[in-house]
């Protein structure tokens, strides 16, 4: 027995402490996605305002001789911006994303990569893609100077023309439980896909709105506010997605743990017995031999 | 009595205000503009400025760093970077910001982002602005 019982003991034991972590994980992570949620309830009013409002305003107006547009110029080289953790062990949050981004970039033939989070920018840096720029650790206290500062690297790169379209893999906070890993084109703007998501037919009305001091102006101020808050709105909801997952894999590497535990425990106890009965048998059989 | 319209103003940090207006005047990038109800469907950047919201028995002031408003029938938008009322603004810290964003441009150094910098001392501008009308009253 001696030997037997204690190895599934010392098992019990680093599984045990495991658990332990992984229970201590499962609740920070939840506390720190309440925080995350309602950083996202507060930002959201704006983010969908201002993407309703610019949806609007854009699917209003006439085609606008503007570089922010489709058809502006041939796409060339393609920026991703990819938001991943800055840690693992959340479960296949930055795996998912980084897959997305992937198949995105399948079809393209020239990428660029502007990685947020340590996870993604490790990825990339590894399997040699070309970084236009790294942000880590920001995640967890994001702040709309953060996004301020991406994109304008982001604008600084298009107006530049180094790169003809940008992209945003993110990952969308459905519910606590349920995320989804997504990619948007930031940058060239679609006129018919803006159409389309502001829902019916309308007339347009661009005679009637006035657009001051020009239209040109007043979009070459939009357009980047609208990417701002884009990329803000998809930093905020990835932060919250990715505490979720964590709590959600923590939980379940718990769960699992404690599984793991009550089976081994079950063993061991199995084992003892096995060993008490063969010492009484032995204890019988000397008594028997020596009558 | 005046007609109302809906007036809605959102910050990437909050909600900011929300409700029935009068009147509101936003400091545009042209100069001030007062929208009341019924008016003209427009599109305007903002620069960074003064807000003053007419409600039915009051008048609200506020200070707006930059955004845009969007003007719709009987409803209008203000989008903007940040907004705080009166009694939220830091003086210290404004004209704090307002000397340090003036060192800046007055600095010989090359790299600077003038833009940025007047960008600055026009918000805090307006923070001591809304903040000195306040406390006088």
């Amino acid at each position: 027995m001696a030997g037997k019982g204690r190895e599934i003991k010392r098992r019990i034991k680093s599984v045990n402490s495991t658990k332990q972590i992984t229970k201590a994980m499962e609740l920070v992570s939840s506390s720190k996605l309440r925080r995350a949620r309602e950083r996202l309830d507060k930002t959201k009013p704006y983010f969908d305002t201002v993407r309703k409002t610019i949806n609007e305003i854009l699917a209003d107006s006439e085609s606008i001789d503007s570089i922010y547009f489709e058809g502006a110029r041939e796409i060339k080289k393609s920026c991703y911006i990819v938001v991943t953790a800055d840690r693992g062990l959340c479960g296949g949050y930055n795996s998912n994303v980084i897959k997305e981004s992937l198949s995105s970039m399948k079809e393209k033939k020239d990428i660029s990569v502007i990685a947020i989070g340590q996870r993604g920018r490790d990825f990339f840096r590894k399997h040699g893609y070309d970084l236009d720029g790294e942000y880590i650790n920001i995640l967890e206290t994001i702040s709309f100077k953060e996004a301020k500062k991406i994109s304008s690297l982001v604008m600084q790169l298009y107006e530049q023309e180094m790169v003809d379209e940008v992209y945003l893999v993110y990952t969308s906070f459905v519910s606590t439980i349920s995320h989804k890993t997504e990619c948007i084109r930031l940058l060239p703007l679609s006129q018919t896909k803006m159409k389309e998501e502001t829902g019916e037919k309308k007339e347009s009305f661009f005679e009637y709105i006035s657009y001051e001091p020009s239209p040109k102006a007043v979009f070459d101020y939009l357009v980047p506010q609208y990417v701002e808050s884009l990329i803000f709105g998809g930093l905020v909801e990835s932060a919250a997605s990715e505490q979720g997952a964590r709590r959600m894999a923590m939980e379940s590497a718990t769960d699992n743990a404690i599984e793991m535990i009550d089976q081994l425990t079950l063993n061991y106890n199995r084992a003892r017995q096995a060993a008490i009965t063969q010492e009484i048998a032995e204890i019988v059989g000397g008594a028997e031999a020596l009558k | 009595m005046a007609q109302t319209f809906n007036l809605e103003i959102v910050t990437p940090e909050r909600s900011f205000y929300k409700g029935e207006v009068e009147m509101v005047v936003a400091r545009t990038i042209q100069g001030d503009a007062a929208f009341m109800a019924d008016h003209m469907w427009t599109v305007t950047p903002l620069s960074p400025g003064l807000l003053k919201i007419r409600e039915k028995n009051e008048i609200k002031k506020a200070a707006c760093s930059g955004g845009f408003i969007h003007v719709k029938e009987g409803k209008a938008t203000i989008v903007s970077d940040a907004a705080e009322w009166p009694e939220e603004i830091d003086l210290d810290r404004a004209v704090e910001a307002k000397e340090r964003a003036e060192k800046r441009l007055d600095s010989s150094d090359q790299d600077i982002d003038t833009d940025r910098a007047k960008a600055a001392i026009l918000r805090a501008l307006s923070r001591i602005k809304v903040k000195e009308e306040y406390m006088g009253k």
